[in-house]
């Protein structure tokens, strides 16, 4: 198994007709991934991609049987169409938009909180890469090939620090379960310990690696589930060494406000949880690589 | 984006805050007659920068006549002054705000923020108003509260009613006090701000309660909807290539190193960064081209790198997804066509196509040093400083 998408999970996305979601939505498909169908308001009854148009969520859910959604609608209109998924039915939401007011965030996570926890959608993003399970499905913007088919589950704030990543896991011959991008953004939907949580219940992940960065609490929240709850290893680099205070570095969560937000910090408590620490970016592969061995794991 | 003490004031004025009567100026005689036209026998002269901690460098006057206050306002004007927030390199003072005195009997503090753990909007009140509300959380944690509100119903009349009974105010002030409070709320949900901090709130001899002091910052993602708050940007307060670069939607910070960095993604160029630190060398800048990394995006970078006279190595960094290798080559190769570069450059170039854009660069006439991985990248970066 891989966790969140699988290789038959029915995809719509959302913002399809767009030209960027056009674009990645073909990427998606040449890839394997099971679109169904796409949803752009007013333009529901065509044809786009040999696929299916609706005007509303709810009716493409109706029709096809989706469960899956992937979004790039403009900032403006972003966090009305995450609602939209989630009061359709749809079980994971990724929102690869970025640009989304912090606002507006608030009241998308405050609005979620009225579905009961059998009905609640899962939110991935946004400003974020997406999902891949290599090999499966793709729902999300990365080039699909340099992941290779394995057994480490890869989550990380930043995209193409997950492509680096998975390119040293795979010079190495080490695959990937599933890896998920969860966005640079201060609040976003999956944290870090959420994916930890699906990695450690998914039989086919053996290790994971959290690739985290300055800013907010959720690394370290991640690092205290692990050492109360994992039986897995978990290995972490944490970007921003030289960020200085209170600047926002590129993603608007990248902010060092409060004690325990620097790399510095962040490193040392995690240290204390007990997950081992890629000493620097070039050697995350490696550090896996180790951590698998001394395990028995490889 | 932020905006200055007086704007920060007339916004919450707007929202029924009471303030103390004042007025901006540009000159000494401006501030002279404004400080006539306040009327009185005290005047505050203070200087609008993007700081706080204004105090303590002097750009703050306590002045008896409206001469000292055009004396205060001609020995402020045009200064730079640094403060602890600002970097050595310190802001510019072009404009300066005058105001009555206020006799005060309590200073109080009041933010208002995002919280990331609850994902909601946090209150934070104090009644040590006047320190930086770091100084407050490490001498008084005791006298800070916290409450956090639903936005789905906003902050209620009672909740605002528990944090002034709780700042201790008298209870023949609690009305005006919540509404205050509910002001400074309703400034950060309608205005899309991700901070409001009044500090100090103060209740005057007169029993008012005003803002003395303002600090607001606004979400930039938001901007697109709040025209209003957008025209209030005062680019004099901002490192100039740190504005060249967010008017063509580069993410660009400004540092103190000597090496230039051109890298896609926040992460992957905050994880080149401290390989350039680990390697022995300080990052010039803070530079994400976006994932795209589009030939365009390319020379523009290039165009802000080497505005930078503290830089004298480039280090290009790009990890080619879905835009291949060998198209952010060709993007390189253009945009060396256009601008000279004086200074070694390192490129490491990795992901789709990687083969190809190597070829691409070795074949054309770019002088520059070919890096493998991130850590040979910067390796060389800092060896090239010589």
């Amino acid at each position: 198994m891989s966790i969140i998408i699988h290789k038959n999970t029915k995809i719509l996305v959302q913002g399809f007709t767009g030209k960027i979601g056009s674009f990645h939505a073909e990427e998606m498909i040449k890839y394997g991934s099971n679109v169904v169908g796409g949803v752009t308001p007013g333009k529901g009854g065509i044809t786009h991609l040999n696929l299916p148009v609706f005007n509303t969520v709810k009716e493409a859910v109706d029709q096809t049987g989706a469960s899956t959604s992937i979004l790039f609608v403009p900032p403006a209109f972003a966090a009305d169409s995450v609602m939209e998924a989630a009061d359709a039915g749809i079980k994971t939401c990724v929102a690869i938009t970025d640009g989304i007011p912090s606002h507006d965030m608030v009241k998308i996570k405050r609005f979620m909180r009225r579905y009961p926890k059998d009905k609640k959608m899962g939110l991935v993003g946004p400003n974020c890469a997406g999902i891949i399970s290599p090999g499966k499905s793709m729902l999300g913007i990365m080039p699909g090939h340099i992941y290779k088919e394995g057994k480490i589950g890869i989550v990380s704030r930043s995209g193409t620090l997950g492509y680096e990543a998975a390119q040293q896991l795979k010079d190495l011959e080490i695959g990937v379960s599933t890896s998920v991008g969860i966005g640079g953004d201060p609040i976003n939907g999956s944290s870090f310990s959420d994916i930890i949580e699906k990695f450690e219940n998914d039989d086919e992940t053996i290790a994971v690696l959290m690739i985290g960065e300055i800013g907010g609490p959720q690394e370290v929240e991640a690092g205290q589930f692990a050492k109360e709850n994992m039986s897995k290893p978990v290995i972490a680099y944490i970007a921003g060494l030289t960020a200085p205070k209170g600047r926002v570095m590129g993603h608007a969560g990248a902010i060092v406000s409060a004690y325990g937000e620097s790399a510095i910090e962040k490193v040392e408590l995690l240290k204390e949880c007990g997950v081992t620490i890629s000493k620097n970016p070039s050697v995350m592969g490696e550090t896996v690589k180790k951590v698998l061995v001394e395990n028995n794991l490889n | 984006m932020d905006i200055h003490e007086y704007q920060a004031k007339k916004i919450l004025s707007d929202f029924g805050v009471k303030i103390p009567t004042g007025g901006i100026v540009y000159s000494p005689e401006n501030a002279e007659n404004k400080a006539r036209e306040i009327g009185g026998s005290k005047w505050v002269v203070k200087a609008q920068i993007h700081s706080g901690a204004r105090g303590k460098a002097g750009g703050i006057i306590i002045c008896n006549s409206p001469h000292e206050v055009a004396l205060a306002t001609e020995k402020l004007l045009g200064k730079k002054l640094v403060t602890n927030q600002t970097g050595e390199e310190g802001k510019i003072v072009n404009r300066i705000y005058i105001e009555e005195a206020t006799d005060i009997k309590h200073e109080l503090y009041l933010g208002l923020v995002f919280d990331r753990p609850s994902e909601s909007i946090m209150v934070v009140a104090s009644t040590e108003g006047g320190m930086s509300v770091e100084e407050i959380s490490k001498d008084k944690p005791e006298s800070i509260m916290r409450l956090k509100i639903d936005v789905a119903v906003g902050m209620r009349k009672f909740q605002a009613r528990e944090l002034a009974f709780g700042l201790g105010i008298e209870t023949e002030l609690i009305s005006k006090a919540t509404d205050t409070i509910r002001g400074c709320y309703r400034a950060f949900t309608d205005l899309d701000a991700t901070m409001v901090e009044v500090n100090p709130l103060v209740i005057s001899k007169q029993n008012e309660i005003l803002a003395l002091d303002c600090k607001m910052s606004f979400d930039n993602n938001a901007l697109f909807r709040m025209n209003n708050i957008a025209e209030l940007r005062d680019k004099s307060q901002e490192n100039p290539n740190e504005v060249y670069a967010s008017d063509r939607g580069m993410n660009y910070v400004s540092l103190n190193g000597n090496i230039g960095n051109i890298i896609n993604g926040a992460g992957l160029a905050m994880a080149s960064m401290d390989m350039i630190k680990l390697a022995g060398g300080e990052p010039a800048n803070f530079l994400d081209v976006g994932g795209g990394a589009t030939p365009e995006k390319i020379v523009k970078a290039f165009k802000l790198i080497s505005m930078d006279t503290k830089v004298k190595v480039i280090l290009v960094n790009i990890f080619a997804g879905i835009n291949r290798c060998d198209w952010v080559a060709e993007g390189i190769v253009q945009a060396l066509s256009k601008i000279e570069i004086k200074h070694p450059l390192v490129i490491r170039l990795a992901g789709t196509n990687v083969e190809k854009g190597n070829e691409i660069l070795k074949k054309s006439n770019i002088n520059y040093i070919e890096a493998s991985t991130l850590e040979d990248a910067a390796n060389k970066a800092v060896k090239a400083l010589g």
